[in-house]
C-alpha cells in the first residue's frame, strides 16, 4: 500500500494546497511519494521534499508539463500508477481537470473533494452544495481521490526526502496551450488568505467593490464575491466563493451585502470567525455569522476602514 | 458538425436538499426536479452554435429513470433536434455514465460533446473528463468561451487565478462554467413543438457496459450546524469584539 500525491503549483510557486493534500494523504497511513510536474521546478521540488511525511519526490521537469494540461498530466500519472494504491490531488481547477481522466484510464471511480479520511477506503465528502455530507466507501482496488484542501491542516517540515527525476514523457498531442490571463492582484489568493472579505449583490455594482479595498489592505485580506455578484457581472468568476466557485476557510470571513444563499454558505461556512454586514435583519447569512451588523454597507464600510 | 449534449435531471437548484431520517440518502420524494443548471448552459451553447451555422445537429441525451424524459423535452423545447434516453433505474456513478456516453459517442460520432462541469446533486465534477479519457479526446473543462475553428476548438477555461485558453483537436469534449452564456427560456410554441420531436429510448443494459457499483454510499448526514452568534450595535463594537473576543485581527 503506497500513496502518490500530485503537487499543486502555478509553475512559479508551490501552492499551500500541496501541503494540505499531503496532510490528508498522511491520514491514509501509507508511505507517500509526491509527483511534481512542470517546467523548471527544481526549487519547488526541494520545497516538497521538506514537507513532513514525504518519502520520495518524483519530478517531471519538461515543457510538456509547463501548463499541466490534463491530457498529458493524465498519461504521466498513468505511467507510474502501478506503484500506488492511492492517487491523491487537491481539488483545485488543475486537480479537478486531470484526476477524473486518470481515474477513467485506470477504470476506477474517483472520490471527489473529500473533507475527512475515515480509513483508507472510506471518506466524507459534501454533496448537494454542502447541504449533506456523504460517507462513501471506495470498492476499487486503486483509489483516485481529490481533496478539499481547506478541510485539512498544513504539514510540518522535515529533513529533505530524496528527489528522483522521472524520464517518462508522453505527448498525446490532443491539446495545446494558447494563453493565460492571470488576474493581477497584490492580494493573497482567496484559498490561501487568512482573512477574506466578500461582496454580494448588495454592493450594487462593480465599482463599489473598491469600498472593500481599503479594508482588505489593512487586514491583508483577499477579496471574494458571491455568485449573485458574479452573475450580475460586478466581478469576474474567479472571485466567486461558493459551491461552484472557491471553497475558503480563513480565520476571518467578512460577508458584505451577501444574503447567504445555500450555495455561498457551502463555500465559506468552515471559516473560523464569520462577520456579516447586511441591512436585511432576516438575511440567512446572520444564522451562520458569529458577529452580525445590521446596517447599510455604504455607511459602515468607510467606518470599518477607519476603525482598523 | 454534430453536437451531443448530455444532461442530468437533478433537484431544482432553489430547493434545499434534506437528509432522510434514516441517514440513507437525501430525500427526493415529492421534491421539484429540474435540468442541472450547468447542463442548461451546455444546451444553450450547442443551440447558439447551431444558430451561428457551426453546428448542424444538436442531440440531447440523458441517462436515468423514465422521469428524466421531462428534461429531454425541455432540451428539445430549447432547440435540440432530437433526444436520446438511455433508460435505467439504477443509481449510476460518473464512470458508468461516462462509459455509456462513450458508447453513444461511438454510434453518433459527434465532433463536439458539451456537458455541464458538475451536477448540483453529487457535485462530482468528473463525467466530462472521464468521457474525454475513454474516447481519447482532448478536454476543455470549465469553459467560459468556446471558439470553433476548422480542425480545432479554442476553449477559454476558468482556472484558479485567471483564465487559460487551450486549443483542442476536434473531435473534443467541453464542460461548461457559469459565465459561458445565459440560458434562454423555452417559449410556449417551442414547448408544444418539442412534443413532436424524436426521442429514442435505449435500455442502459443493452450497451454492454459493466454497471457494478464502485463506490458504496454508507451514510448521509446533515452538515454540522454553526450556531448563530450575536448582533453587534455598531462598527466600534464589531472591531472591539474581533480584537478582544475572537482575536482574529
Amino acid at each position: 500500500m503506497k500513496t502518490l500525491v500530485i503537487a499543486e503549483h502555478d509553475n512559479g510557486a508551490l501552492k499551500p494546497e500541496t501541503s494540505k493534500t499531503i496532510n490528508a494523504a498522511s491520514k491514509l497511513g501509507f508511505d507517500i511519494d509526491v509527483l511534481i510536474a512542470g517546467l523548471n521546478i527544481g526549487a519547488m521540488s526541494e520545497q516538497v521534499a521538506g514537507i513532513e511525511g514525504v518519502t520520495t519526490v518524483l519530478t517531471a521537469d519538461n515543457a510538456l508539463y509547463q501548463h499541466q494540461l490534463a491530457e498529458n498530466m493524465a498519461e504521466l500519472v498513468l505511467a507510474i500508477a502501478d506503484n500506488y494504491t492511492h492517487i491523491v490531488a487537491s481539488a483545485t481547477t488543475t486537480g479537478k481537470n486531470f484526476m477524473p481522466r486518470v481515474a477513467a484510464l485506470l477504470d476506477v471511480a474517483q472520490v471527489s473533494e473529500i473533507i475527512e479520511v475515515i480509513d483508507s477506503d472510506t471518506f466524507k465528502r459534501p454533496i448537494y452544495a454542502g447541504n449533506a455530507i456523504a460517507t462513501v466507501k471506495s470498492l476499487d482496488s486503486k483509489k483516485v481521490i481529490t481533496v478539499r484542501a481547506s478541510s485539512f491542516d498544513l504539514q510540518n517540515q522535515q529533513s529533505p526526502a530524496s528527489i528522483n527525476a522521472l524520464d517518462t514523457l508522453s505527448d498525446t498531442q490532443l491539446s495545446d496551450f494558447v494563453s493565460v490571463e492571470q488576474t493581477e492582484s497584490e492580494r493573497p489568493e482567496l484559498t490561501a488568505a487568512e482573512v477574506v472579505i466578500s461582496g454580494g449583490r448588495g454592493m450594487q455594482n462593480g465599482e463599489n467593490f473598491a469600498l472593500l479595498n481599503g479594508i482588505a489592505d489593512k487586514l491583508g485580506a483577499a477579496i471574494g464575491a458571491s455568485r449573485a455578484a458574479v452573475d450580475a457581472g460586478f466581478v469576474p468568476n474567479d472571485m466567486q466563493v461558493g459551491q461552484t466557485g472557491k471553497i475558503v476557510a480563513p480565520n476571518l470571513y467578512i460577508a458584505v451585502g451577501i444574503s447567504g444563499a445555500i450555495q455561498h454558505l457551502a463555500g465559506m461556512k468552515d471559516s473560523k470567525v464569520i462577520v456579516a454586514i447586511n441591512k436585511d435583519p432576516d438575511a440567512p447569512i446572520f444564522q451562520v455569522a458569529d458577529y452580525g451588523l445590521v446596517a447599510d454597507l455604504f455607511e459602515v464600510l468607510p467606518q470599518l476602514e477607519n476603525a482598523l | 458538425m454534430k453536437v451531443l449534449v448530455p444532461i442530468k435531471r437533478v433537484i431544482d437548484y432553489n430547493v434545499k436538499a434534506r437528509v432522510k431520517a434514516d441517514n440513507s440518502d437525501v430525500d427526493l420524494a415529492n421534491v421539484k426536479m429540474a435540468m442541472n443548471p450547468f447542463c442548461e448552459i451546455a444546451i444553450e451553447e450547442a443551440i447558439r452554435l447551431k444558430e451561428a451555422g457551426t453546428a448542424t445537429e444538436v442531440i440531447a441525451v440523458t441517462i436515468g429513470a423514465k422521469a428524466a424524459q421531462e428534461q429531454l423535452r425541455t432540451a428539445l423545447a430549447l432547440g435540440a433536434d432530437k433526444a436520446i434516453h438511455i433508460e435505467t433505474d439504477e443509481k449510476l456513478e460518473s464512470l458508468h455514465i461516462a462509459k455509456l456516453l462513450a458508447k453513444l459517442v461511438e454510434q453518433e460520432a459527434p465532433e463536439l460533446v458539451i456537458l455541464g462541469k458538475q451536477s448540483i446533486d453529487s457535485d462530482n465534477n468528473q463525467t466530462g473528463q472521464m468521457l474525454a479519457a475513454l474516447t481519447k479526446r482532448g478536454q476543455g473543462t470549465f469553459a467560459s468561451k468556446v471558439d470553433i475553428n476548422a480542425n480545432t476548438v479554442n476553449v477559454t477555461r476558468e482556472v484558479d487565478g485567471g483564465l487559460q485558453t487551450v486549443a483542442l483537436k476536434l473531435p473534443a469534449i467541453v464542460t461548461t462554467d457559469l459565465r459561458l452564456n445565459e440560458p434562454r427560456y423555452a417559449s410556449l410554441p417551442n414547448i408544444m413543438k418539442a412534443k413532436r420531436k424524436p426521442l429514442d429510448v435505449i435500455a442502459a443494459d443493452s450497451l454492454g457496459v459493466d454497471l457494478t457499483p464502485r463506490v458504496q454510499l454508507m451514510k448521509v448526514e446533515e452538515p454540522a450546524k454553526r450556531s448563530g452568534g450575536i448582533i453587534v450595535e455598531d462598527v466600534a463594537q464589531l472591531v472591539e469584539k474581533l480584537k478582544t473576543e475572537a482575536k482574529v485581527i
